[in-house]
């Protein structure tokens, strides 16, 4: 990890911190599973960003074409209103992957809170956060998160991603907590609570960046739970049905009988997308494991 | 013992969350869902019906402390309302009879995934950096991914639809055979599991193995396994007799943990399937507003996730000296 500046390593031209970034870089690099699995999720993000701006269609415009299998003038087939199921796969990357970021980002940060608060203030603090923390973590997350979203009157993207931060941010919490434990007795915070420094300061600028690898990957982990689950809820039809995303095309298609009418193209894309998708973050996750364990390097 | 009281203690706190969770979201939001049925009713039934109606649909007009400390004490009689979908008949009826379906499928699969999935998570180590370590390594990453219900409808299309192998929905032959105890039923019935279960365990297998994975590369690096090939132990003695033996402990945990997670993939692999277990039951709840059931599907789910959790508690205690004589 980490070279402290004081020690005579030091004596290197390149910076501490330089020279940590330089071994990510090489470890990612070096590691095939976590090199492929960043160009696959960058595919991903690129086609969230730009897709829509690229297919320049109407993903709900019904044709004559109906439950056509894939062909030359629609790559992936059309539904049984006739609807480009290419066209739909693309556009619904944008939510389907911006949400899964989004509120993957918003749980992430939840559990970074609970757990570094938990794990160094300790005390009665502790014991509370702790208590509440384990006990989200043995509720059925998916069944929760059915019984908030049947009763929410709303189910727009804010709704579903407050639904998803409530069932999701216990497993972070829980691993940061333990991680700030063993942290809060280090010399290098030791030596900074005796020379005064306030205790926000300790906590985001002595532990929180010697746990980056560990709140990356729990994020990587976040965002692969929160795209499953939002697709769950969708094809549930406890979405907002009205939005093109890969859950409501996996919704419409179940709807619409696609399985006994044989249009297996219809409800293959959306999930390829999201199992590729989660696998990649997945591979980009064994790369990150290997940063923060030295052990699993090989 | 000490350990064990402290985490009887956890799971009682943890029933009442549960509990509390379940009561709580339907007085979070606006519009009182039994009012919601009424005012659907209002106009097809008289006043002495709507009257009672809402008695049975435990609509009440007291403040919220009270109505909580109704609904504990129906709770505590069983009483978990009525069924708006099946023509109120009473929530634990209904739920009674979908949930030996869900126990039996879900229970025997996650037996099935765990020994398979830490058996293969232990050879894939001993092989590290052989073929076996690069190929399914990524390829139970990317099944991990996969979404259940999305797995569920490619095995249902392909075993089911076009190879015509197994039944399309249902959980028995309806025509043929009835429930009970005879063998028409119980061979009908399995046939009818096999997608199901297979799902479920394809779904989940990859997390055990994954994470015995991990596990075994920690210990083997451990001074007692370097003193065991010292010795010049026998490769299969080192990995099943020194490294997996410790390296399970965690994976046990990881176990417990996940089991809310395999629970919610089952029950949506039993709404593709159409099964007759709790997840249909929380599907058609949700379809048709029937929020009784929901809650006492949700209740269901809950307190089988917490029982099973502490099951797997005590076996941990019960495996690993360290916590029983309470060190930590």
């Amino acid at each position: 990890m980490r070279i402290p500046v004081d020690t005579p390593v030091a004596v290197e031209t390149s910076s501490p911190t330089t020279q940590y970034w330089f071994e990510v870089w090489r470890i990612f690099v070096g590691n095939h599973k976590a090199r492929w699995g960043s160009i696959v999720v960058g595919i991903f993000i690129l086609l969230a960003l730009f897709g829509p701006l690229i297919v320049r269609q109407d993903p709900h415009t019904f044709t004559a074409d109906v439950l056509q299998s894939p062909s030359g003038s629609h790559w992936f087939g059309t539904t049984n209103f006739g609807e480009d199921v290419f066209v739909q796969t693309v556009i619904g990357a944008r939510l389907s992957v911006l949400m899964g970021l989004g509120i993957g980002l918003v749980t992430t940060i939840v559990s970074v809170l609970v757990g570094l608060t938990s794990g160094y203030f300790l005390g009665w603090v502790d014991e509370v956060l702790s208590l509440l923390t384990n006990v989200f973590l043995v509720l059925p997350t998916l069944p929760l998160a059915i019984l908030l979203a049947a009763f929410l009157p709303n189910k727009g993207p804010l709704a579903i991603g407050f639904i998803l931060t409530i069932t999701g941010w216990s497993w972070g919490a829980r691993v940061l907590r333990s991680q700030t434990l063993s942290l809060r007795s280090r010399d290098c915070v030791e030596a900074s609570r005796a020379s005064g420094e306030s205790t926000w300061r300790i906590i985001f600028h002595e532990i929180l960046p010697n746990q980056t690898a560990i709140v990356a990957a729990q994020f990587l982990g976040t965002v692969t739970y929160v795209i499953l689950a939002e697709t769950a809820l969708e094809y549930l039809g406890l979405g907002d049905i009205t939005a093109t995303t890969w859950g409501n095309m996996l919704f419409s298609a179940s709807t619409n009988s696609a399985l006994l009418r044989g249009a297996w193209w219809w409800f293959l894309p959306p999930g390829l997308c999201i199992a590729i998708l989660g696998a990649a973050l997945t591979f980009v996750n064994f790369g990150v494991d290997e940063i923060a364990n030295p052990r699993l390097r090989q | 013992m000490r350990h064990l009281l402290r985490r009887i203690g956890f799971y009682v706190v943890a029933l009442w969350a549960s509990i509390t969770i379940n009561f709580l979201v339907p007085h979070l939001v606006p519009g009182d869902p039994a009012q919601v049925f009424m005012s659907r009713m209002r106009g097809h039934a008289s006043p002495q019906m709507l009257h009672a109606l809402e008695a049975s649909l435990g609509v009440s007009h007291d403040p919220v402390w009270v109505q909580y400390l109704q609904y504990l004490s129906n709770l505590l009689h069983g009483n978990l309302g009525v069924s708006i979908l099946y023509s109120f008949e009473p929530v634990t009826e209904v739920l009674g009879q979908d949930l030996p379906w869900t126990f039996v499928l879900v229970g025997m699969s996650l037996v099935i995934s765990f020994i398979i999935g830490t058996t293969l998570g232990v050879i894939v180590v001993w092989r590290r950096g052989s073929f076996s370590d690069a190929f399914f390594t990524p390829f139970f990453a990317f099944i991990s991914a996969i979404p259940y219900f999305w797995l569920a409808l490619v095995l249902l299309y392909v075993l089911g639809a076009q190879l015509d192998w197994f039944p399309l929905h249902g959980g028995y032959d309806a025509d043929n055979t009835s429930p009970g105890w005879n063998l028409d039923f119980i061979l009908s019935a399995a046939q009818y599991a096999v997608l199901p279960a297979l799902t479920i365990v394809i779904g989940s297998i990859s997390g055990w193995m994954l994470g015995m994975r991990n596990a075994m590369i920690m210990t083997l690096s451990e001074d007692y396994v370097l003193m065991a090939e010292a010795k010049g132990l026998k490769q299969g003695r080192i990995m099943y007799m020194y490294a997996a033996r410790n390296a399970i402990l965690p994976n046990i945990t990881a176990f417990a943990l996940s089991l809310g997670f395999v629970v919610s993939g089952s029950l949506l692999t039993e709404i593709v399937f159409s099964y007759p277990g709790i997840g249909l039951a929380t599907l058609q709840a949700v379809d048709s507003h029937d929020y009784a059931l929901l809650q006492g599907a949700f209740l269901v789910i809950s307190v089988a996730v917490l029982v099973a959790n502490f099951l797997a508690d005590s076996l941990y205690t019960l495996l690993d000296p360290r916590v029983r004589l309470g060190g930590n």
